[in-house]
């Protein structure tokens, strides 16, 4: 609507200009007024059409009420006016059904990997997942499995983030460096980096791993071990013989049955199972 | 009575608590273990069967009893 009241007053205004400028003037309105009409036809045919219902089933558990069991709970939504993804449903329930839906997202676009959940059986970022559009079947929304909750969607993932600091995650060297600015790598040590840094902790890939749900304590899973193989690769780094050693043990390592959940379910595309099979190689020679 | 293996474990992290009050400085004491005593009031009430709530309030126990030992934390309101 205001877009209509800004370009009828741009031609009253025209009009009360010399004639000159006016004839410049009519086509630039008329485009303007072509792309209006073109939203509203748009804005009718996405509104004129009957509403695409879908209902979602989410996993709800309120760490306030300890003794209520957890439930699932039906929420439906128009999508012809959500967003085309999982994670724009779940942020419209929240503004506009149910406030208190709790959920992690922050980037919404697969970057930091805070919106990681079971949607439909299979873990993934809400936000990289798409609504099927013609299927009308419910969708159910659960957190990542084999997690402690905190509260709705949202997991415990301090055994997580613990693992990942045992592996030590940092470059260790004691030499400086040659030039003592900065630690140089040829092209193809570079590459071998590819496929592994990628990898954004969103913990789809540990908790889709039976072994890991049965030894959770004590086996890394794969997120952890393609992060330790990222450092294990690395050129720069001089502690690979102690960070050997330290997955030298029947559980941090050999826990892994390569059942490939892992490379099945990773959002982003990566492969933890084959770094998984390249530290055993590595380890075994 | 006999306990269950679960009531063992709420017991033993209830002495656990006690037992950390003893570290802070002597005025705050009475503060921590009002406050441990008070966090396991709350749920008191609590089915001694209902494993999966109980579960749940002691692993948010334990991480209270970790952030509440850290030295920093001198008193307690």
């Amino acid at each position: 609507m205001a877009a209509l009241r800004s370009s009828a007053s741009l031609l009253l205004g025209a009009a009360s200009r010399p004639a000159l400028r006016a004839s410049a003037a009519v086509p630039a309105a008329v485009r303007g007024m072509a792309q209006v009409s073109d939203g509203q036809q748009q804005n009718m045919t996405a509104s004129g059409d009957k509403p695409k219902l879908k209902t979602f089933q989410i996993y709800r558990w309120n760490p306030d009420t300890p003794t209520e069991k957890p439930k699932m709970q039906s929420y439906t939504l128009d999508l012809n006016k959500t967003g085309p993804m999982v994670l724009d449903a779940l942020i419209r329930i929240k503004n506009e059904l149910d406030p208190t839906l709790t959920f992690r997202r922050s980037c919404r676009e697969g970057i930091c990997g805070s919106c990681a959940m079971n949607i439909n059986g299979t873990n993934t970022l809400a936000c990289l997942c798409r609504i099927p559009p013609e299927d009308t079947a419910e969708m159910k929304i659960y957190p990542l499995p084999h997690t402690y909750v905190v509260k709705d969607l949202v997991p415990d993932l301090t055994q997580f983030y613990k693992q990942y600091k045992s592996i030590k995650p940092y470059l260790q060297r004691d030499t400086p460096a040659p030039d003592g600015k900065e630690y140089r790598q040829s092209r193809a040590d570079r590459k071998k980096l590819d496929g592994l840094y990628e990898c954004i902790l969103c913990a789809c890939c540990s908790t889709s791993c039976p072994s890991y749900w049965w030894n959770s304590e004590e086996y890394l899973g794969p997120a952890i071990l393609l992060q330790s193989y990222r450092w294990l690769v690395d050129s720069r780094d001089e502690k690979t013989a102690q960070r050997k050693d330290a997955l030298n043990n029947s559980m941090s390592l050999y826990r892994c049955h390569t059942i490939l959940n892992c490379t099945r379910t990773c959002p982003k595309g990566l492969n933890p199972g084959l770094a998984i099979a390249q530290i055993k190689k590595e380890m075994a020679f | 009575m006999r306990l269950s293996g679960l009531q063992k474990e709420v017991l033993a992290l209830y002495r656990q608590c006690i037992r950390e009050c003893r570290k802070k400085p002597e005025a705050n004491r009475k503060h921590f273990q009002a406050f441990a005593r008070s966090e396991f009031d709350k749920n008191i009430k609590i089915d001694k069967r209902d494993f999966a709530a109980v579960e749940f309030l002691l692993r948010k126990g334990r991480r209270q009893l970790d952030m509440y030992s850290s030295p920093g934390v001198k008193d307690i309101k």
